[in-house]
């Protein structure tokens, strides 16, 4: 899964743990100068963040080197939290009770158990197929009718975003890409999405505090900036492009794929924003410290992960 | 140890997430507890989010006619819990609730009840039964915390065995003293109107 005698893996590795040094670093020195209330309040928040990031990148990198089986576990596990902020707020009533226990015991479990046997016939239509006809049966056999496409539309929502988009990241490392170059292995394409993604969301977040002026999104995000949006896109991508390595994309290619990606991305997130606005809440949970729920994490690498996961497989020889 | 492993099972399903929203948590004092009743999860979770030496000072209130029914029930609710068992029909002078709730409050013990009496099936909160009313006045000197549970319905519905994992929220209100003078509907509204307004604010 990693390659680690690569000299790529070797400087990506080096880069990671270097951002996060300094990050940790120059948020150390700000914490120690800020004079006025609201700077600290920034500095705690930016520091807080620091600190989370420390957490997914060993939670990340220790799934990775454990192989397509421990990457399977933590992404089923980070379905399940985002599956369970996502049900929670979205309400559903009593006669959905069988369909909500098949959605968290059965759906879930089974999609990932697809994942670790890489069947990809059956990975790629178990939910949008079959869960689509199982879980409105199961609701409907209780007979209420209040709400009820709304109702078992929220469910099946809920399992396409947080269990069925999700999934593809560890279904990625059962591609098994032939890369004729020295490559990170196939850990290399997992990373490459989630440092091209994750990596927009902060740059977009850092371009947005430094020259955001004009806002992009009134109603549904009024803190994102179109100089932040375009700030932070352009940059991740060129991110991406200096990562071609990880993937079997070559400069150009990694460019325009990030580009695609970070624009789903954020689109994606304001899916997932116009979401929340509708139930009333501001964060989906509050899992990590200064990020909200997982559900705040991902909700930009939803969208993402599926449409990478296919450029990769339609594009490139893979096993499967 | 049986019950800190009770609290962690309890928070680890229901996830829940404690409020203090007007009432304070750290003040000592006999509490009367009352929430709205959805779930058998209700009091589990309720007790469990409160700080542990209160936790230890403070007994749910259960039906003897449901609770007491078999061996292993009783000792879910009386011996894992430490709830108070009461009946809820055929009262009589000897068998009086108001009375068996004084006294556990009289040695010491905050109380948490449900006074719509049974579990809700869709949510809804009905009327309050006059429990809550007689026990005011019978004790005077306790605080009556409104405390509303979000989701607990959902998470483990009334008639079914096995819990959904959602996440549900326990939120501890201002409290709440018999008025002088307030008749039993007027108080009991007033109750049941801060319980409400606690689960939908604004």
């Amino acid at each position: 899964m990693i390659d680690y005698s690569s000299p790529v893996t070797h400087r990506v590795l080096g880069a990671i743990f270097g951002v996060l040094v300094i990050a940790s670093i120059i948020g150390f020195i700000l914490a120690r100068r800020a004079k006025s209330e609201s700077a600290k309040a920034t500095i705690s928040n930016l520091n807080a963040r620091t600190k989370s990031w420390w957490v997914m990148v060993v939670v990340i990198l220790g799934a990775l080197a454990t192989g397509h089986l421990g990457t399977t576990i933590v992404f089923a596990l980070v379905s399940f939290l985002a599956l369970r902020e996502f049900l929670t707020a979205t309400p559903t009533r009593r006669s959905d009770y069988y369909a909500l226990f098949a959605a968290f015991f059965i759906i879930l479990p089974y999609q990932y158990w697809l994942v670790h046997t890489q069947w990809y016939g059956m990975f790629a239509i178990m939910i949008p197929v079959y869960a689509f006809v199982l879980l409105p049966i199961l609701s409907v056999v209780g007979g209420d009718t209040a709400d009820y496409l709304a109702r078992t539309a929220r469910t099946q929502w809920g399992l396409m975003v947080c269990v069925y988009f999700i999934s593809h990241i560890p279904m990625l490392l059962a591609l098994e890409l032939n890369i004729d170059r020295p490559n990170m292995g196939s850990a290399g394409l997992v990373l490459f999405l989630v440092a091209v993604i994750q990596g927009s969301d902060v740059l977009q977040y850092v371009w947005g505090k430094l020259c955001g002026k004009r806002p992009v999104a009134r109603v549904l995000s009024p803190k994102k900036t179109l100089e932040g949006l375009l700030g932070g896109v352009l940059t991740a991508s060129l991110l991406g492009m200096a990562m071609f390595r990880l993937t079997p994309f070559n400069p150009v290619q990694a460019f325009t794929v990030s580009l695609l990606l970070c624009c789903t991305g954020f689109f994606g997130g304001l899916v997932m924003s116009a979401i929340k606005r509708e139930r009333g809440i501001k964060d989906w949970g509050n899992l990590i410290e200064g990020h909200g729920g997982m559900m705040d994490r991902i909700d930009s690498l939803c969208f993402s992960a599926p449409i990478y996961f296919h450029i990769l497989r339609y594009f490139f020889p893979s096993s499967i | 140890m049986m019950r800190s492993l009770a609290v962690f099972l309890t928070k680890l399903i229901t996830g829940a997430n404690a409020q203090w929203e007007g009432c304070d948590k750290e003040k000592r004092c006999l509490r009367i507890y009352f929430a709205n009743h959805g779930s058998h999860l209700d009091f589990a979770t309720l007790w469990a989010a409160l700080p542990k030496v209160m936790r230890e000072k403070t007994r749910p209130v259960a039906a003897r006619d449901y609770w007491g029914k078999n061996k292993l029930t009783r000792a879910i609710a009386v011996d894992l819990f430490n709830s108070l068992l009461i009946c809820r029909d055929g009262i009589t002078r000897k068998d009086n609730p108001i009375e068996q709730m004084a006294a556990a409050m009289r040695d010491g013990c905050s109380l948490i009840i449900f006074p719509e009496g049974t579990r809700s099936l869709d949510g809804e909160m009905a009327a309050f039964k006059a429990g809550l009313y007689h026990l005011a006045r019978k004790v005077p000197q306790a605080e009556l915390v409104p405390v509303y549970l979000e989701n607990l319905n959902r998470i483990l519905p009334k008639g079914h065995l096995l819990p959904v994992p959602l996440l549900s929220r326990v939120v501890f209100g201002q409290p709440i003293q018999l008025g002088n003078g307030e008749t039993k509907a007027d108080f009991l509204q007033r109750c049941r109107q801060a319980l409400k307004s606690l689960g939908c604010p604004g």
